[in-house]
């Protein structure tokens, strides 16, 4: 008997009980459409986190400075002020794979406007920020390297600030107070949305970094360097380049710990993702359980209808079923429940995917291979859970099934 | 030169539960003339059912011979005796033993789907139509067993045993679950058969009357063949039938 035959055969039987088909398809769909739902919140989640890193800026490198150690006190890291704005320029001069660099300041401060105040980050940067960080000026422009040089007192405002401060009123050229200090909004930055961690990077000043040392800190060295990569694979040279650069300038040895700290995009991206990675792990894990009690689902059902069934086998041998006839039947029957589960799971679980990243605000991310994931397991699941019962019903006696009532 | 087309000779059945062996058939030897019509008889315990299910293929004897169409099947392994009794033997059971919640079409097309050689969709319609318009069921091919009444059903089960052109046909108490007027109608479907396409049956009964529609009288006793006889005054269920309707229009008036 060919498989078409059999495929038939176990249609028909399948389709004489729709209801008992659905309900043994139920732990199926169940199973299935968890696991790719799970693993969309899960890649969802991933996708989202990363989407926050890569706004960062594209092909980011940051260079922090070390620990210091002063007469044996030793501060954490980043607590040296050893990175000077010289370093941004020679790095800027020097480094071939290097793009834009940026030296970086950062405090708070009030800004007041009016009768309007509110306390906000300011971030003193270099002209090439918005190139680095990917980050355009939508209204208005960036400052220059006029205002770098002579310390303008100039400001361009995040979308939060913005809007905490002048509401519908528009910013450009008037003047806002920071530190007690008057100066004029030249542009707005477009929404950049919340940051890996969660903050809204938004909420943000931007004023040239000699502006920020000479009138705001009054200090000489720079919370860090932002440069950026020519390309994706020129990251690596200019990280060590500037490893390079930096080790010279600051005369570290061959084996002395450097007193700076490179950071690239990849490298944050790599923590977020494990930390992501494990929990899609968890999830896809938690519901693969549910597709395994779908299985046994599978397996009861069947050996209940099996059982239900013996007459009907009984039949079937006595018009001329061989045992491996039946058996291919029964395991057919499973298998095609299986599948056919496993794709309304898979359009059931497409849908709550959408659901998840609609409430979740993360994207929707169905991937092909959680999908074949799915389907793989589903169909294993069909044969493995379908096998025993298949076996049960091959080995009945003819005349036994016969008389069963 | 004769035409046997169930030679079984010397036939034991020996059932071993344990320590205790159950001798069901001690020695049987029973050959049927093809186009013979046979009616076994006998008490329950008296070995007419072990022989029936050796004669069906649903069994195999302990001891003996049994050629089917002049093929020996007693030491066939159970995958070939499937394939004799796909080919050459046609069942009709006391319980009808159609599938439930399928058409008569699909039950009687069911053991053409089980052909190693498989048999093209048109002519597997063909064929079951054929045979349930041959019992009478031409209007019925898309009924479910519960649509149909016991003698339709019957009639399904016999259309289901002649779609394949069987060497034989074995009926297990046919009658069994029906009434008597529908119990003639199902000895007439089988004497026609019999007769116009000279068809060989073999019946297992309880009941004497439906025994003398056949040509010839088998009765087992203690795993034995008690006797052996052809039937004097066969009944012929045509004239039965006939007088039943008179008899009934004599009770209307």
């Amino acid at each position: 008997m060919n498989i078409w035959m059999v495929l038939k055969i176990s249609l028909r039987a399948l389709l004489r009980n729709k209801l008992r088909t659905l309900l043994t398809m139920l732990g199926i769909i169940i199973g299935v459409s968890t696991v790719i739902t799970m693993l969309a919140v899960g890649q969802g989640a991933q996708a989202s986190v990363q989407a926050s890193i890569a706004s960062l800026g594209t092909n980011t490198l940051m260079v922090f400075p070390g620990s210091s150690n002063t007469g044996g006190v030793r501060s954490g890291a980043f607590g040296a002020s050893n990175l000077t704005v010289d370093d941004a320029k020679q790095i800027q001069r020097q480094c071939s794979a290097v793009s834009e660099v940026s030296a970086m300041t950062q405090t708070n401060a009030q800004v007041v406007y009016q009768d309007q105040n509110w306390s906000t980050q300011v971030t003193g940067a270099d002209v090439g920020y918005p190139a680095i960080r990917n980050w355009p000026v939508v209204q208005g422009g960036f400052f220059r390297d006029d205002d770098v040089r002579s310390a303008a007192k100039v400001c361009v405002l995040g979308q939060v600030v913005v809007d905490n401060l002048f509401g519908n009123e528009d910013p450009i050229d008037q003047t806002v107070r920071v530190k007690g200090i008057p100066m004029r909004v030249v542009g707005v930055l477009g929404v950049k949305g919340d940051s890996a961690f969660g903050q809204s990077q938004d909420d943000i000043i931007v004023v040239p970094y000699s502006t920020s040392m000479k009138r705001l800190q009054r200090q000489s060295n720079l919370r860090y360097i932002m440069a950026q990569a020519r390309s994706a694979d020129q990251v690596n040279r200019a990280r060590r380049q500037i490893m390079d650069l930096l080790s010279q300038r600051h005369k570290i040895g061959d084996d002395a710990e450097a007193d700076f700290t490179i950071r690239t995009q990849a490298e944050f991206a790599e923590t977020a993702n494990q930390s992501t990675r494990i929990f899609t792990l968890l999830l896809g894990g938690i519901a693969s359980v549910s597709l395994l009690v779908g299985g046994i689902g599978i397996m009861n059902i069947m050996l209940v209808s099996v059982t239900e069934r013996v007459r009907e086998i009984g039949i079937r041998m006595a018009l001329g079923a061989k045992r491996r006839d039946i058996l291919r039947q029964f395991l057919t029957e499973s298998v095609v429940l299986s599948l056919l589960g496993g794709a309304l799971g898979v359009a059931l679980g497409y849908g709550f995917a959408h659901v998840a990243a609609w409430i979740s605000q993360w994207p929707p991310v169905v991937s092909i291979e959680s999908v074949l994931l799915s389907f793989g397991f589903s169909l294993t699941v069909g044969v493995f859970f379908g096998f025993y019962p298949a076996l049960k019903a091959s080995r009945l006696d003819p005349i036994q099934a016969l008389r069963v009532e | 030169m004769s035409d046997l087309v169930i030679e079984a000779t010397e036939l034991k059945r020996t059932y071993v539960t344990g320590d205790v062996a159950v001798h069901a058939l001690k020695h049987a030897t029973l050959h049927v003339q093809r186009g013979d019509f046979v009616a076994i008889m006998g008490p329950s315990g008296s070995g007419k059912s072990t022989t029936m299910n050796i004669l069906g293929c649903l069994d195999r004897p302990t001891g003996g011979s049994y050629k089917l169409d002049g093929v020996e099947v007693s030491g066939m392994d159970s995958d070939q005796l499937a394939e004799i009794r796909n080919l050459k033997i046609g069942f009709v059971f006391q319980g009808f033993n159609l599938l439930p919640r399928t058409t008569a079409l699909e039950n009687v097309e069911l053991p053409l789907l089980y052909r190693e050689e498989p048999i093209p969709f048109a002519e597997r319609q063909a064929r079951s139509k054929a045979a349930l318009e041959s019992v009478g069921l031409g209007k019925r091919f898309d009924h479910v067993p519960t649509q149909l009444s016991g003698g339709e059903q019957q009639r399904v089960a016999i259309a289901r045993a002649l779609v394949t052109e069987p060497a034989i046909l074995l009926a297990d108490e046919p009658t069994g679950n029906l009434d008597s007027r529908t119990s003639v109608e199902v000895m007439r479907i089988l004497q026609k058969l019999n007769e116009t396409r000279n068809l060989t049956i073999i019946l297992v009964t309880h009941e004497p009357d439906i025994a003398e529609y056949a040509r010839r009288n088998v009765l087992f006793r203690d795993g034995k063949i008690r006797s052996d006889r052809q039937v004097e005054k066969r009944l012929r269920a045509d004239e039965v039938l006939a007088a039943m309707v008179t008899e009934s229009e004599d009770d209307d008036e």
